[in-house]
């Protein structure tokens, strides 16, 4: 049971839940950069633990499976055929073995997920199958997908609402890929940070005001952000402490970064606000020249908005599972 | 000791205990002996020390009070509570020693290093081995330790000239800090010799030799003994 890889497209790696946990040893977390995204992948195939799915970024892989799969994809909008038939997003869909998978480029947004049914089961590392591509850690030290890699995939037992054979068939149901993908650019939640109020008063405005554009130069590591240039009332010197993805640093430079899911785990600039967790798979779905700004929200908005979102997917989760139980 | 812990509030899951905002050894060590003491007592948490502060990760569905108080506010009473009766006397550090080559192919820079302190090689050696250095974090890069304890008479400057891949090993001076490059890393540190030990083993039961809070020694080996020290490891 394994997949080969064609051709790897723009940047693919296996991603899961990430390692926590590690930070200490200076580990970061890694995995999945939209993670409601990789879930509703793993839940669409039946996976019941949080099993490793391929992150796509901007153009897709192709790969071919040996033996016959249960595959979904989520995530950004890619064209995706299986043996030159169109597949759909946000379901489940049989491939027989030989057939070959092409991802194109996606039409919005920038990371889409690829999960098959029992995962791709190569040795995990800390607890993970996370690439960290930055820290170089995970399958192959943590590198991309490259031409000729062949994936192992779980054994699993065949799933009820696709029993059968046969050719390229997808179930006959699909999710809304809305609230998990934003067609249309919104402010991302900011809670202010640390150092937010020694921001001189023109860049307090600019922040909340003003717009950034998401520079070429970002990766898993931080997206960085063109525009205004903030600056400090005064000069900060601190010392290193701990980072945490999805804290906005403000470098000497005045542009601002905003640290992702393979975050160096210590930094010592300047943290001037916090995306909110639940719009960081939004931040994950930005692609460099998007515009990106933000909306002022305290505590009890971003912890409010996580719990009701964590409630709905869930909700969704658990459908999931009773349809595709469904004969 | 709790009382002079400051708390941030730095994400839905994430709070920082702040005890200072100097490099220091008795600010470390207090930072130290909190890490231990959470650990042992609230073990759920993910403990993050650095030189002055520590970052605890954890779930806020689980720390979320019935009667509408914010987690981080349940966490920081806990937490509060927990440290009250901290006794950091009791805290006795792990000693570790590393072998290191000074200088030659290993050490590239430490003639610089020497004359930017007005030393020769030999004394920057005697120096360095001579400190009694603690691991006051990591972070970097997996495994990397910043160490405490440098004699303030070998304090140089980075180089100007980063370099692109430092050889893992290196043991090197950034400004007042000594630390040793796990694995090959982009640098700009001085580099005064290398340590054949594996500083970081993902695959490992303690995937990083070094942590936060060991006491450290370097101790001068020649050439040959390297060599040795190099295949036993591999063999290993």
């Amino acid at each position: 049971m394994s997949v080969t890889i064609l051709k790897p497209g723009m940047l693919s790696s296996l991603q899961d839940g990430g390692r926590p946990g590690h930070a200490a040893l200076g580990v970061g977390r890694a995995g999945a950069m939209d993670g409601p995204a990789w879930q509703l992948a793993n839940a669409l195939v039946g996976n019941q633990q949080a099993e490793a799915a391929i992150e796509c970024t901007l153009v897709g892989p192709s790969l071919r499976f040996e033996h016959a799969a249960v595959i979904a994809l989520t995530g950004a909008p890619i064209a995706a055929h299986v043996d030159n038939i169109p597949i759909p997003m946000w379901t489940t869909c049989h491939v027989p073995g030989g057939s070959v998978l092409q991802l194109g480029g996606m039409a919005h947004g920038c990371r889409t997920y690829l999960a098959v049914r029992g995962g791709f089961d190569v040795t995990p590392v800390l607890g993970s199958r996370s690439s960290d591509l930055h820290a170089r850690i995970g399958h192959e030290h943590g590198r991309a997908l490259r031409t000729g890699d062949i994936l192992p995939m779980g054994a699993t037992a065949p799933l009820p609402a696709l029993r059968g054979g046969g050719d390229v068939r997808p179930l006959h149901w699909s999710l809304d890929p809305q609230p998990w993908f934003a067609f249309e650019t919104r402010p991302l939640a900011l809670l202010r940070g640390s150092h937010w109020s020694q921001l001189d008063e023109s860049s307090r405005q600019y922040l909340w005001g003003g717009h950034f554009i998401l520079s070429k130069d970002s990766n898993r590591t931080a997206g960085r952000l063109d525009g205004h240039a903030l600056r400090l009332q005064a000069p900060l010197e601190l010392i290193s402490e701990a980072a945490l993805p999805g804290t906005l640093q403000l470098p000497p430079s005045g542009q601002p970064i905003a640290l992702l899911a393979e975050a160096p785990v210590t930094g010592g600039y300047p943290r001037i606000g916090q995306v909110a967790a639940v719009d960081l798979p939004r931040l994950a779905q930005l692609r460099p020249g998007d515009t990106v700004c933000f909306h002022e929200s305290t505590l009890d908005e971003a912890l409010a908005r996580l719990s009701a979102r964590q409630q709905r997917l869930n909700q969704l989760l658990e459908t999931i599972a009773q349809r595709l139980a469904q004969v | 000791m709790e009382q002079d812990i400051q708390y941030e509030t730095l994400a839905e899951d994430a709070l920082l205990l702040r005890f200072g905002d100097r490099i220091e050894l008795a600010l470390n060590a207090q930072v130290q002996a909190a890490t231990a003491h959470l650990h042992n007592h609230l073990p759920e948490l993910e403990c993050v020390p650095a030189y002055a502060s520590l970052l605890l990760r954890f779930d806020p569905s689980i720390w979320a009070g019935a009667d509408g108080q914010h987690p981080h506010q349940q966490l920081q009473a806990a937490v509060s509570t927990c440290l009250r009766d901290t006794d950091q006397a009791n805290a006795v550090p792990r000693e570790m020693v590393i072998p290191v080559c000074y200088g030659g192919e290993y050490g590239p820079d430490l003639d610089d290093v020497a004359a930017s302190c007005g030393l020769d090689a030999d004394a920057v050696i005697a120096r360095h081995t001579t400190g009694d250095y603690r691991v006051a974090m990591l972070g970097f890069a997996p495994g990397f330790a910043y160490l405490l304890g440098l004699d303030p008479k070998l304090s140089v400057p980075r180089r100007t000239d980063p370099r692109q891949r430092v050889p893992a090993g290196s043991v090197a001076i950034g400004g007042s800090q000594t630390g040793i490059y796990p694995e090959i890393l982009p640098g700009g540190w001085q580099l005064i010799g290398r340590t054949p030990l594996h500083l970081f083993d993902v695959d490992a039961n303690n995937p990083s030799l070094l942590a936060a809070g060991d006491r450290v020694r370097f101790r001068a080996v020649d050439a040959e003994t390297f060599r040795q020290l190099l295949d036993e490891a591999a063999a290993r």
